[in-house]
Order: structure tokens, then C-alpha cells, then sequence
């Protein structure tokens, strides 16, 4: 089970600033360990933000995305309170759906 | 004589099911699928590949669609970038690097009320081109800038 993600949501006017951080080692398959071997590709592939039960934004990510991906996000119309869950799967099928609260 | 078609029907049921379940998966709104993962798109090797997987045939450069990069990178690894679209109506951008062995970074969808932009951090494998590509009212718009990388992020 992956490291929980920080999650990071704040109010300005009617407009929610949602951060994200995944706890994920992004390898890209293109890596070689101290042994010469390839490491194999295990990488975040679909992720999802809700807000309030709604569904505001699906990403698909690749390997190019940094490890320990952050992402950054702004919904309008958010109320303080609202609860933000954001799920990600990877390539092994590995998930992880954490929340929390707009402040 | 009745084999094949018995296996077609069974087959059929089968996929039926199958389809009945991911529907049903798919309306749970908590639910992430990998399946629908674009795979042509990520796994083509150059730009024009990955547009095309995309569905982005024809784009236009495009003033409202912001990137912003670092000029120069010293760690090719974690390079932030930040698209913001103030393109009307844009449901959705998506991030390529250039010279990466797979070009397409990630694509976002926006809906209810999230606002067109969106910040990441990438892997540059080299100094590079970072596109940004926004979608709107079925149209693409693209902006591009240079990133100068001094130190590659997909190392070896």
C-alpha cells in the first residue's frame, strides 16, 4: 500500500486552491539499478479530484511526471467544508483514495 | 456443428456481464479506471504521435493559453510547470515534453466548475520543448516554451 497523499485545499473568495502531493516512485522504465538491470516502469496512470461529490477533474498521467507527483488545481464555486477526495491507480494496479476538507 | 455457435453466445454472455460490471463500476464517482488510460497516446515515441493519439489533428497557436516554465532547469527531474487556459470553454489540457522517450506528461479533464489550469512537476530527460496543449469547444490550442536542462531527470 502506497504512502498516504498530503492533500492541501484552501479557500480564496469562491474559489478553491487544491494541492496535491502523491507519494509515488514514478519509475519510468528507462532507469537502470546498480546491477545494470532495468528497473520496470511503475507509474501513476489515472487520477480523479472530487469536491463536494462532484467530479472536477481526470487526469491520465504518463511517465514524465516527476516522482512524488504534485499537482495543483482551482474549482470555483467550492464552499469551505466541502471534502475533496483524490484517488490515483497505477500501472500495477496499486490505489490510493485519500480526503480532505476545503479550509 | 453447434459448438461455434454456442461458444459466440457464451462468449457474448460473457462480455455482456463484463460490460454490465464496468458500466456499473463506472458510475461509482469514487472510482479511478486505468482501463481507459490512453495508451496510444502515451506510448507514442514523438509529438506528432501523441497529438494524433490525443485526437488533436489541427492546432492553433494560441496567447491565451498560458505556460509557464523555468528557462533553465537544474534538475531535469522536478521541473514545475503551470498551464492556465483563458480560452473559453476549455474542458481539458494536457502536457508533452519534446525529447522524452514518451513525449505525452498528462491530460486533465475539467468539469463542474474546475477552472482550466493546472500545475505539475515533470521529468525533462533533456533540454527540451514543453508544449501545452488545451481543448475547447472540440478546437486544440497550443503554447510552447524551452526549457534548458542542465542536468537530465531520467537518468541512468
Amino acid at each position: 500500500m502506497a504512502d498516504p497523499m498530503k492533500i492541501r485545499a484552501t479557500l480564496k473568495g469562491d474559489t478553491a486552491e487544491i494541492r496535491i502531493l502523491m507519494a509515488h516512485a514514478m519509475e519510468t522504465g528507462q532507469r537502470k539499478d546498480a546491477a545494470g538491470n532495468t528497473v520496470p516502469p511503475h507509474f501513476i496512470q489515472a487520477m480523479t479530484v472530487e469536491v463536494g461529490g462532484k467530479k472536477v477533474v481526470d487526469g491520465h498521467v504518463g511517465t514524465s511526471v516527476s516522482r512524488n507527483p504534485v499537482f495543483g488545481f482551482k474549482v470555483k464555486g467550492a464552499k469551505a467544508g466541502d471534502k475533496v477526495v483524490v484517488s490515483w491507480v497505477d500501472n500495477k494496479g496499486d490505489k490510493r483514495t485519500d480526503e480532505a476538507a476545503i479550509a | 456443428m453447434n459448438t461455434t455457435r454456442r461458444t459466440v453466445l457464451k462468449s457474448a454472455t460473457a462480455s455482456g456481464v463484463l460490460a454490465g460490471l464496468i458500466a456499473a463500476g463506472a458510475l461509482r464517482p469514487t472510482q479511478v479506471l486505468a482501463a481507459d488510460w490512453n495508451k496510444a497516446a502515451f506510448e507514442a515515441h514523438d509529438v506528432a504521435g501523441a497529438l494524433k493519439g490525443l485526437g488533436a489533428g489541427a492546432s492553433a497557436d494560441s496567447k491565451d493559453l498560458m505556460l509557464r516554465v523555468p528557462d533553465i532547469a537544474e534538475n531535469g527531474a522536478v521541473v514545475p510547470v503551470d498551464v492556465v487556459s483563458n480560452i473559453p470553454n476549455t474542458s481539458s489540457i494536457s502536457i508533452l515534453v519534446e525529447k522524452n522517450p514518451f513525449p505525452l506528461s498528462a491530460t486533465f479533464e475539467f468539469t463542474n466548475g474546475a477552472l482550466p489550469e493546472v500545475s505539475a512537476r515533470l521529468k525533462l530527460s533533456q533540454t527540451s520543448m514543453v508544449k501545452a496543449v488545451a481543448k475547447a469547444d472540440g478546437k486544440f490550442y497550443t503554447a510552447q516554451k524551452e526549457v534548458k536542462v542542465t542536468v537530465g531527470g531520467c537518468g541512468g
